[in-house]
């Protein structure tokens, strides 16, 4: 382990520090921009250009579908939904935990999560890219793809409204805009901080025109900090309403195994629980490539192994109560679609389902396997693997078997199913290393202020007598307006 | 106070220097000397810092930020107008029966609504932090000074503007390093034929 210091052990007194490695403001400012200025480190290539062609074939796929049409996917009568709505929902569903981290963690006031906030939003922004492009591309028409917005047309024909494909419309759309100005938000003082160090007149111009000629003032950051806090404020609500309305494009079918009422919620846990593995993943290789094991530290994975232990644990319990639930409704259909989830012709992707996402994070129980960094990388992989059968297995399962047996049908894949969805995750790596190659991975200026030292109150506490937060401050010596200590 | 006080080019007009800037070496020096300078009743000054000191908008004396309302007034803007839009849609726009089902349906009419009421509020947010603080500002007296770009960094600063009533060329500097600020220099306006020589970045 690189880390300089164990900081997942509580001392006795008071708390251990979230970042180690004995940085001040300086060191802190160079180990996140130097990554930025440095010649492209031979290691980034290696990401970069599997990455690129994977994205080409992603292109590829897409031109073909785009001549041929939505033949060229492995879809059939009864499973009209393949591997392009199980891509889209599993993309929209890694978004998740970079909002989860940004916003609610910051309304709980979870401090750690200041030092992978900035690549966590990054990542929501690309998944989102990556889950915008299917449901645009799977229409088979796409030339009259724009349908999907309220927009006047020489039809004089409008969406439906009460349609949970429209609200998915709205809900990812504007979900994908607000992580972008929320991430552009927080972006604003660390590209001052690569614009003032800039040595070329082109970063100069490039970083100084994104930075808005930010210059730190209090009177800004007063606005700013405002202006954050609101917009985590609205992310929050926002987030868990996307997922639910993802959700609902299958709660509001009469389909069994779709039909019910479990899935807002148990979409949201799946959601995070995946995105918190991608996360993972990337951080696990970002803090090694970028030498931050001292900013990104144990305790931060740690923490979210604990998290990817909780909502593995709330998906294990949905899929526990999704079979109850059959069993007790006495409706046969129902009974039938989870009897044939789990022993049916799709039986071997539930059960990687269940051993992935239910059987995988149990071993976070255990403080050793949180902490060893090998068995986190293989979880992390395991658990996306888990999620994304978990969206295959809903899709498929309920949808190649209805009430009907004259309709039965077996979906398989073909090369171009496999092919977008590769090509997706090549547009996503490709994405993420241009930002870690190009922008701060950081958000600097959130690390900065837990720092021991950015406190403006720091030592004070230990001449105290009364107990902080009790309402009684401490009198200080001039000043009678000085800011409570918390 | 507030928006105006950084309002350069008006309130420089006649004056040789945008002021005096200090730097402090600890944020517990700088609030300290927030607070003094507040005391001493300063009005034209502000703290410049590469991460927001906790509290110091008390140590400043500053109101706090009135952003809540207009994000108030946009995200209700912003849900009103969707709510609007998905109404006509469904009753004068293009009036369809669904499965005998009335035109007025608003409980299906919710999500749309709650989402645009979010881009609202958020646009709001966005966009009104950017009027208040009037970014982008492209230009500042204060970037001519070469020690300032430590602003971004680990720069604790205190700028105050010459046309503070309470303003004096030597009394204030004087002031500012009696608190303790380990560097203080005077900044230029500069001339308005360099301004336009300078280009884009600042």
């Amino acid at each position: 382990m690189a880390q300089s210091q164990d900081n997942t052990q509580e001392p006795v007194a008071g708390r251990a520090p979230l970042i180690v490695g004995g940085y001040d403001f300086r060191s802190m400012t160079e180990a996140v921009a130097v990554p930025v200025e440095r010649k492209t480190p031979v290691g980034w290539w290696f990401f970069f250009l599997p990455s690129l062609a994977m994205l080409g074939l992603f292109g590829v796929s897409i031109g073909w579908l785009f001549w041929e049409g939505t033949g060229i996917w492995g879809l059939n009568n009864p499973v009209n939904w393949g591997f392009a709505i199980v891509n889209f929902v599993f993309w929209v569903g890694i978004g998740h935990a970079g909002t989860l981290i940004s916003a609610i963690l910051f309304l709980f006031r979870q401090k750690w999560r200041t030092s992978i906030n900035r690549a966590a939003e990054a990542m929501t922004i690309f998944a989102v890219m990556c889950a915008l492009v299917f449901p645009g591309i799977h229409v088979g028409r796409v030339w009259v793809a724009y349908w999907m917005f309220p927009l006047p047309n020489q039809m004089d024909m409008w969406p439906n409204f009460r349609s949970p494909l429209i609200w998915d419309v709205f809900a990812v759309s504007i979900y994908g805009t607000v992580s972008l100005m929320f991430w552009y938000v927080g972006l604003i003082p660390d590209l001052a901080t690569i614009r003032d160090r800039a040595k070329t007149r082109i970063r100069q111009i490039v970083y100084g025109i994104f930075a808005l000629g930010w210059r730190g003032s209090h009177r800004n950051w007063l606005h700013y900090e405002r202006a954050y806090l609101m917009l985590a404020g609205l992310a929050t609500p926002l987030v868990l309403s996307v997922h639910s309305v993802v959700s609902m494009d299958f709660a509001t079918a009469q389909l069994p195994g779709w039909h019910t009422t479990i899935f807002p919620p148990y979409f949201v846990a799946g959601a995070i629980f995946s995105g918190f593995a991608m996360v993972m993943t990337l951080m696990l290789i970002c803090r090694v490539l970028f030498k931050m094991e001292d900013i990104i530290t144990m305790r931060h994975l740690e923490n979210m192994a604990k998290i990817m232990l909780l909502t593995g644990c709330m998906v294990g319990y949905a899929y526990g109560i999704e079979m109850f639930i059959a069993w007790y409704s006495g409706n046969p259909y129902e009974q039938f679609a989870f009897a044939n989830r789990a022993l049916g012709p799709y039986a071997w992707a539930y059960w990687i389902m269940v051993s992935c996402n239910v059987l995988t994070p149990q071993l976070f129980w255990f403080k050793k396997m949180r902490n060893h960094i090998g068995w986190l990388f293989i979880s992390s992989i395991l658990i996306n693997i888990g999620m994304w059968f978990e969206r295959f297995v809903i899709v498929t399962s309920s949808l190649h078997r209805d009430f009907l047996p004259a309709n039965w049908d077996y979906y398989q894949a073909t090369f171009w199913d496999f092919a977008s969805l590769i090509g997706s995750f090549g547009l996503f790596f490709t994405m993420f290393c241009l930002f870690a190659r190009f922008l701060p991975l950081v958000a600097t200026a959130e690390v900065k202020t837990v720092l021991p030292e950015a406190d403006p109150h720091q030592g004070e506490e230990l001449v105290r007598v009364v107990p902080a937060g009790s309402g009684v401050e401490p009198a200080p010596q001039a000043a009678p307006a000085g800011g409570g200590g918390s | 106070m507030g928006l105006m006080t950084l309002d350069v080019p008006e309130a420089s007009a006649g004056y040789s220097h945008y002021g005096v800037l200090a730097r402090f070496e600890t944020a517990k020096a700088l609030y300290r000397a927030c607070e003094a300078v507040r005391d001493a009743g300063y009005s034209k000054w502000d703290a410049l810092t590469p991460f927001p000191v906790h509290g110091l908008e008390k140590a400043m004396g500053l109101k706090p930020s009135k952003l809540p309302f207009l994000v108030l007034a946009t995200g209700l803007s912003g849900a009103g107008l969707g709510f609007a839009l998905q109404s006509w849609v469904h009753i004068l726009g293009y009036p369809l029966v669904i499965s005998g089902k009335p035109l007025f349906t608003w409980p299906a009419f919710v999500p749309v609504t709650f989402e645009l009421g979010v881009l609202g509020a958020a646009l709001g947010a966005v966009l009104g932090m950017f009027a208040f603080n009037k970014l982008p500002t492209y230009h500042h007296p204060l970037f001519r000074s070469k020690n300032f770009a430590r602003v971004t960094d680990d720069g604790l600063f205190i700028a105050i503007e010459a046309w503070d009533p309470k303003y004096d060329d030597r009394d204030t500097a004087e002031f500012l390093s009696g608190l303790g600020a380990v560097e203080v220099e005077h900044v230029p306006i500069g001339d308005p034929a360099e301004d336009s020589e300078a280009g884009g970045a600042a």
